[in-house]
């Protein structure tokens, strides 16, 4: 049916390894970061604290790291491809860098907010931290944004 | 969209998945490592089961979309050399998977029973089930293998 697709020069392996690799421990940092949040819920004070700080080192120890590696990678393979040359870029490739930056920075938000509701949350006495909360709102959102992009970077629409 | 498009795209979203659950669960050891108290034990297991029908979704996913891609694409066969090395490391995957899950599931069961039975004072069994030599090699073996595995699908040796 399709021809071979996939055949690239063997220089753009690597560059494309690490942007995927990145990409796909980002997305799992970010499920995480969230779950943990989301189990946390309504739970005691304690186990409200030790998972808020639980999604605010995932964040900071994986998902950021992970987000560099990625968009490391992704600028890596277009200047390979040379795709700074094409005068129309597919909107695929708009997606991606959209998707990319735009999540980057409700990383980086949702990593902040994290951070503080989680040294809130351990300091106090009751309650969870609706800075916490906002964290995870903000990880799900850059997660769905994510894997938009993933469809867009693999399906290649038009 | 064509049909390699959608297969592409749902055999990458499967990949996606067990990297995800893998993700999941290296938080999980890497968080229980010095963890021994029965209740923080349990919290921590909750936020991995999501893990689970990830990596069990993900991995039928992986291979049936690869099988379906290795038969449409032209110029691919299913006995070719790098897609006979995927279904092996599939199967070794599987494999240590399982034995991995046995480790952490003792101690979540551990976990569960100390808490049931209303002691929630630090257990110094627990801490070393959590802190499993034989768990964590296996947990290790696992992610070489799927870093492997996205190396194999992306240089394609000898294709």
């Amino acid at each position: 049916m399709s021809v071979l697709a996939a055949v690239r020069p063997d220089s753009w392996n690597f560059p494309l390894f690490l942007h995927v690799l990145g990409a796909m421990v980002l997305v799992g940092a970010l499920l995480t970061a969230f779950a943990a949040q989301v189990v946390g819920w309504g739970k005691d004070s304690v186990g409200g604290a030790t998972l808020s700080r639980l999604t605010f080192r995932t964040l900071l120890i994986a998902a950021i790291p992970a987000w560099i590696v990625m968009r490391i990678g992704a600028e890596w393979i277009y200047s390979k491809e040379n795709w700074a040359d094409v005068p129309d870029e597919p909107s695929w490739l708009g997606v991606g860098y959209i998707t990319a930056d735009l999540g980057g920075l409700l990383l980086l938000v949702a990593t902040i907010l994290a951070g503080v509701g989680a040294r809130r949350q351990s300091r106090t006495e009751g309650g969870t931290s609706a800075l916490a909360r906002s964290a995870a709102v903000l990880a799900l959102i850059a997660l769905v944004a994510y894997l938009v992009a993933v469809w867009a970077m693999s399906a290649k629409p038009d | 969209m064509s049909r390699y498009d959608w297969l592409l795209f749902l055999h990458v979203l499967s990949a996606f998945a067990v990297v995800t659950g893998m993700v999941i669960f290296s938080v999980a050891i890497a968080a229980g490592w010095n963890r021994d108290v029965p209740s923080d034990v349990v919290r921590i297991f909750r936020v991995s089961r999501v893990g689970d029908p990830l990596i069990g979704i993900g991995m039928a996913g992986v291979l049936a979309f690869g099988i379906w891609l290795a038969i449409d694409v032209d110029g691919y066969e299913l006995w070719d050399g790098w897609i006979i090395a995927a279904f092996v490391l599939w199967l070794l995957f599987g494999a240590i998977g399982s034995r991995e899950g046995k480790v952490y599931n003792a101690a979540r069961d551990r976990a569960r029973e100390l808490e049931r039975s209303g002691g929630d004072s630090p257990s110094p069994e627990l801490r070393s089930l959590l802190r499993s030599r034989r768990g964590l090699w296996l947990h290790v073996a696992s992610v070489v293998i799927v870093l492997l595995f996205i190396l194999d699908m992306i240089f394609k040796p000898g294709a």
